[in-house]
């Protein structure tokens, strides 16, 4: 039986790990590759770097932090932020991550995806989406949240899907930060409408708001950063926790 | 030490990263005659199976490999080239082992493609030599190899029963990424590497 996946994130600005809540008060939280190697050793099944500074400031994400990361991990790792065009993620490949993340320049220019997607398989593509709950509609915004855009979440991850999208990570803004559990309803509704993985995010403050989203969305993977990076939650635990729940993980 | 054919089809960064932790010495395979250059062969791959081999067959490299008798391991796609037929662009592959490729199908209820970490139940082969029975290895994939008892080595699970690694004589595969798969990956990388036939 397939796993489901715990995943750290490590937000990456200017070569170090930050983790702000709601996006904003960044603090710092150590070196990335470092971290990275540490989680693999603690049974994370994937890492998601986030270049969070990327977007607006049209930064490039740092290659040499990706090869150096690939050196040293023996688990696949995605790579987010910054990427606009083919170029971009093939330099990224090219150092050695398995998955790219596109956000902002999808919206954009939704033909990216399915560029990407011929390009380097729909495997390569992960779709993320920052969604935040405005007048009654599931919103996709832009910039960290910090730009509301004329898209409902529900109809760009289909059509994102159609493009060829290999993977979603749907973040919600109105979890994100409060560590008060994931937005099980909206994850369970989007995992009902498309057949491609999606991984939950925003919201982590226990195991068990884990196991709930396991078992409420059955999303097929779990994201969270500063429940990690602080050591609130050991993954060991976590994955302990998760089997005896008979949620199927790789111990 | 490993030849790694090197025909264009992926990212090959992974996998030399994993063979220098594991100080297991490589080099490039361009060349027929680098193919004598080495003791065991790595074919690896990524993407889609018929323009792999489209790929593969312009390297010029297809018969000599078909006639290798030192280990050849083939890596994803790698392990898809070395099957008789993919429905994957329809290809005619290298036909070493006599079996199908075929699509996972979502009326099975399942999400494509198979990605992420999935058990492995393997016979006594020591390709898996001191890797636990079910250990779980990281898989991306959205067509499989068929199961097929005379050449199957060991076998997963997702929606069917499905072919995790096969093996006919020195010609071995594997459908996971050993180089992505914590020390279980690594321990397939070094049993490879101290096969001897």
């Amino acid at each position: 039986m397939l796993s489901k996946r715990i995943i750290p994130c490590l937000d990456v600005k200017d070569g170090r790990t930050v983790k702000g809540v709601n996006f904003v008060d960044l603090r710092d939280a150590g070196d990335p590759v470092e971290l990275a190697a540490q989680y693999a050793q603690q049974g994370a099944d994937e890492l998601v770097f986030l270049d969070i500074t990327a977007t607006h400031e049209r930064r490039k994400t740092m290659i040499e932090m990706v090869k150096s990361v690939a050196r040293q991990l023996n688990i696949p790792f995605t790579i987010g932020g910054g990427i606009t065009e083919i170029a971009d993620a093939e330099a990224l490949l090219n150092a050695g991550a398995d998955k790219i993340s596109i956000n902002s320049a999808a919206v954009r220019n939704p033909k990216l995806i399915e560029e990407l997607a011929k390009a380097f398989g729909v495997q390569f593509v992960v779709l993320a989406v920052d969604t935040k709950y405005v007048d009654g509609k599931n919103m996709v915004h832009l910039n960290g949240g910090r730009l509301i855009t004329e898209l409902e979440t529900e109809t760009w991850i289909k059509q994102a899907e159609d493009l060829g999208a290999g993977e979603i990570l749907l973040t919600s803004m109105d979890h994100d930060g409060t560590k008060a559990g994931f937005d099980c309803g909206l994850l369970g509704k989007i995992n009902e409408m498309i057949n491609i993985p999606i991984i939950a995010s925003g919201g982590a403050g226990s195991m068990d708001h884990f196991t709930e989203v396991f078992q409420k969305a059955n999303v097929d993977a779990a994201l969270a950063a500063s429940v990690f990076h602080y050591g609130e939650i050991l993954i060991p635990d976590l994955k302990q926790e998760l089997k005896s729940n008979n949620i199927p993980v790789r111990l | 030490m490993i030849g790694i054919v090197n025909y264009g089809a992926g990212n090959i960064f992974s996998l030399t990263a994993a063979l220098d932790r594991l100080m297991v010495g490589y080099g490039m395979v361009n060349t027929e005659n680098d193919l004598e250059k080495y003791s065991h062969i790595i074919i690896p791959g990524v993407g889609h199976a018929g323009a792999a081999m489209e790929k593969l067959k312009s390297t010029g490299l297809v018969d000599a490999i078909k006639k290798l008798t030192k280990p050849v391991l083939g890596i994803c796609v790698g392990m898809q080239l070395i099957t008789a037929h993919s429905e994957e662009g329809d290809a005619d592959l290298l036909n070493v082992v006599p079996v199908k490729t075929r699509k996972f199908d979502k009326l099975l209820n399942i999400k494509i493609p198979h990605m992420g970490w999935n058990a492995v139940a393997h016979e006594n082969n020591p390709l898996f030599l001191g890797v636990e029975d079910n250990a779980q290895f990281y898989f991306v994939h959205s067509y499989f190899i068929e199961y097929n008892p005379t050449f199957d080595i060991a076998a997963a699970s997702y929606g069917l029963k499905f072919s995790a690694a096969i093996q006919k004589d020195n010609f071995y595969g594997v459908q996971f990424h050993p180089e992505k798969s914590g020390k279980a990956g690594e321990q397939i990388l070094t049993n490879f590497s101290n096969l001897s036939l």
